[in-house]
């Protein structure tokens, strides 16, 4: 029952030479229907790396616009960890005033083109949206995300991003470790307040999670590159191939080389493994190294990159994530035959985006629920050729009225696979706390910080997954502007 | 980037190459590794250890075997080419003054020993060194373990050059002498520390190896590297890269360091006549300039 992009197009040009000539009623606007995202076939985009979401027309953004009642207490600001004026700027796209609507969305979030397209909007502004509600389910709310999207690709189609404002040079440095969202968002804040600021990257390309972790067909490498280069264009440097911990310890920044303030966004580190026996064996890779080998390393062309990937036939993926739905298919765009995600819960408690899960299963990605594997079986050469999988069920709810899987006794299978992924999270890096003096971090890692994102050693800030542990790219970005604020108000007025 | 400005045939196949690193050259600390990329848009990261560094100068040595594609594509670097470096990385090796300290290099491996052999040296240990070749022609840095060995013991496999023996041989006469030395250190081929740490376990000597696996970021957030040791997991790239070579399940690392080996030797074949053209005419052009830089 899906329809053509081409068909999508077409119905709303028709809507919207419908209700554009007449005056709404917020009855008629509950009636326009949702615009479904126009996609890339899923047969075609499992075997190329292209983007799948292909965004909006202008009609679609326009009729989708259209359905958003304006209701006065707008709960979807508050749904956002950045707090886009998001009505304000579905009015503009609704009168067609295209940049007027990215002047808006830019006053709060400074990567619309990304977030756009790698937000959980589901569970973020989303999800209390009035229309929505009214009609009974969150997927029926107005589409922010895509909107937000169209607005960014627009800006950058038409060449008419505007560079901020700078104020005049101030004479002071900031370091900003980590080139991901956190670190991106407090180098511009910071630069437009007039500090020289000098990004510190490990890799030798800008971008963190969303160059290494992300894939070409959900983000693509270009609107990452040209958010730095917009970056370098308002005189922030980039330092790659540069660990602060190994290459310079954090404090000579700050004592020696004449930086007056430094934020920590080095992201969440240590990949975990299920600790199951053959974990080693070849053919187990963590979720970082398979999707980084595709990605950063570029391992998907096999013909120019140098960085090899494992011929697999049989995939399993590990965990419920974004990272495993994002290992799931691209081992499917690597040439898998069968890729099948196994997770110990069910459908409901995923914590990845709605729309990932969606597009997965569109693709062909298998999900066996309620299960986990216990052993990872070797062939005669030392090769993953198996998982031994336990099955669970859900069990009654806890105190906090989550379910939570419970063995079955007995039922466990064998299955045969070549290419075992584990995408269960990540650890903290402990590099930083360990060559950083004084610097306070949590049981687990993570670097403790005040309401103003300082941590405990004075001129040093942070924020991002190296805080929040795993979370999300908005996350980040929202904890990064806080963080510069708090940067901001230092080093204009000198204390700390 | 980091600029080249010096390389030198050190054996068939064998270079070092002296790279512009100010910060790393002053950071680093024996038994530190970095990783490489010859060019950051298509190239491999391939961590390789630090032979040498000289802060004053600002850089250090690096000394690598082309062995397989992307070290084949390192090696037609030249001086005032421009590479990635990334470093220095791993913990240091844990440097004291235990008396009298054995040290095997086999091979390549040699060269990553040398900035241990001079640490320990600087902590005033007796320095028994054994290095070892296949063959005459692969064995590296002799005059520069020379210099630093109270006893320097040289042996290949064919004769071709010092005693006919492995390495191993030395290493189990002199862990029967009475003292027994006080540590072992063994980096090279696993095959070869896998079998000096079964030469050193009955007599008791504690034995350091350095470890090379495979690694793409080298930060600890890949997990390629992972080892068992003792029984658990560990990452070589931050929890390494020197481990007890007693608890090392080399069969396990050796089986991963093979994990790619059929894409490799066919990568390796589909670019093999285009790298051996150029590889010659580099050989060629630094065997003429032989003996320093060019």
């Amino acid at each position: 029952m899906t329809r053509t992009n081409e068909q999508l197009a077409s119905e709303a040009r028709a809507v919207w030479a419908d209700i554009s000539s007449r005056e709404l009623k917020p009855r008629d606007r509950l009636a326009i229907p949702v615009q479904d995202m126009p996609c890339q076939d899923p047969v075609e985009r499992g075997r190329n790396m292209n983007e799948v979401a292909l965004g909006y027309t202008e009609e679609q953004a326009r009729v989708e616009a259209s359905r958003c009642i304006q209701c006065k207490n707008a709960p979807c600001i508050a749904g956002c960890p950045v707090r886009i004026d998001i009505p304000g700027f579905i009015g503009k796209v609704r009168d067609g005033d295209y940049a007027s609507a990215a002047g808006i969305i830019k006053k709060t979030n400074l990567l619309p083109s990304i977030c756009g397209r790698v937000c959980p909007q589901e569970v973020q502004c989303q999800l209390p949206c009035t229309l929505g509600k009214s009609l009974g389910g969150v997927d029926k709310a107005v589409q922010i995300g895509r909107l937000e999207r169209f607005v960014a690709d627009w800006e950058a189609r038409e060449g008419k991003a505007q560079a901020p404002e700078i104020a005049a040079d101030t004479g002071k440095r900031v370091a900003v470790i980590g080139s991901g969202p956190a670190g991106l968002t407090v180098a511009a804040d910071v630069r437009r307040a007039g500090h020289g600021v000098t990004i510190f990257e490990a890799f030798q390309k800008p971008g963190g999670v969303m160059v290494y972790g992300i894939p070409e067909f959900r983000l693509p490498k270009a609107i990452v590159q040209s958010e730095a280069r917009a970056l370098e264009a308002l005189g922030v440097k980039f330092e790659l191939n540069f660990l602060v911990g190994r290459t310079r310890p954090l404090m000579s920044l700050l004592s020696k080389d004449g930086f007056d303030a430094a934020f920590v966004g080095v992201g969440a580190g240590l990949p975990k493994f299920m600790e199951i026996p053959g974990e080693n064996l070849v053919g187990v890779f963590s979720a970082n190294e398979y999707l980084t080998r595709a990605n950063l390393m570029k391992a998907y062309d096999r013909s120019r990159a140098y960085t090899p990937i494992y011929p697999s036939r049989r995939v399993a993926v590990l965990g419920g994530g974004n990272v495993a739905m994002d290992s799931a298919r691209m081992a499917l765009r690597l040439g898998a035959e069968e890729v099948r995600v196994l997770y110990r819960r069910t459908r409901e408690e995923m914590p990845a985006r709605a729309e990932e899960v969606e597009h997965a299963m569109e693709e062909g990605i298998h999900f066996d629920f309620l299960s986990s594997p216990v052993e990872v079986l070797a062939d005669s050469e030392g090769k993953a050729a198996g998982l031994r999988v336990q099955a669970y069920r859900l069990g009654d709810p806890d105190s906090s009225g989550r379910r939570s899987p419970v063995a079955i006794p007995g039922a466990i299978t064998e299955v045969p696979f070549d290419t075992v992924i584990v995408a269960i999270g990540n650890e903290s890096n402990p590099l930083l706390a360990r060559t950083t003096p004084g610097l306070v971090v949590d049981k687990k890692g993570r670097v403790l910080v005040d309401e103003a994102q300082k941590t405990s050693v004075d001129r040093i800030y942070a924020g991002g997954d190296i805080v929040l542990g795993a979370a999300t790219v908005i996350l980040a970005m929202g904890e990064g502007r806080k963080a510069a604020a708090s940067i901001n108000g230092i080093l204009s007025n000198g204390h700390s | 980037m980091n600029r080249i400005i010096a390389k030198r045939l050190l054996s068939e196949d064998v270079y070092r190459i002296e790279v512009e690193a100010p910060n790393i050259a002053r950071e680093r600390k024996a038994g530190q590794f970095v990783i490489v990329q010859a060019d950051t848009e298509w190239g491999e990261r391939i961590p390789l250890t630090i032979a040498d560094a000289d802060p004053g100068k600002g850089s250090i040595a690096l000394v690598f075997q082309a062995v397989g594609a992307s070290t084949h594509k390192l090696a037609l670097k030249e001086p005032g080419d421009a590479i990635a470096v990334l470093g220095p990385l791993g913990n240091p090796t844990h440097i004291e003054k235990f008396g009298h300290a054995v040290c095997v290099g086999g091979g390549i491996g040699v060269a990553p020993l040398h900035p241990i052999v001079q640490a320990l040296k600087a902590a005033g240990n007796r320095l028994t060194v054994i290095i070892g070749a296949r063959t005459k022609s692969l064995l590296i840095m002799e005059e520069e373990m020379r210099a630093l060995a109270d006893d320097l013991i040289v042996v290949t496999d064919d004769g071709s050059y010092g005693r006919k023996a492995l390495v191993t041989e030395p290493l189990k006469e002199i862990c029967s002498r009475d003292p027994k030395p006080d540590l072992a250190v063994a980096i090279g081929p696993p095959i070869m520390m896998k079998f000096c740490a079964e030469t050193t376990r009955p007599f008791g000597v504690h034995t350091v190896v350095s470890l090379n696996t495979i690694m793409i970021d080298g930060t600890g957030m890949c997990g390629g590297c992972r080892v068992s040791v003792g029984g658990e997991t560990k990452f070589v790239c931050v929890d390494g890269p020197e481990f007890d070579g007693h608890q090392v399940d080399f069969d396990q690392m050796m089986r991963r360091l093979r994990a790619y080996k059929s894409i490799e030797d066919a990568a390796h074949e589909k670019c093999h006549l285009e790298i051996a053209a150029a590889g010659l005419a580099a050989k060629q052009a630094v065997e003429a300039g032989k003996g320093g830089a060019r």
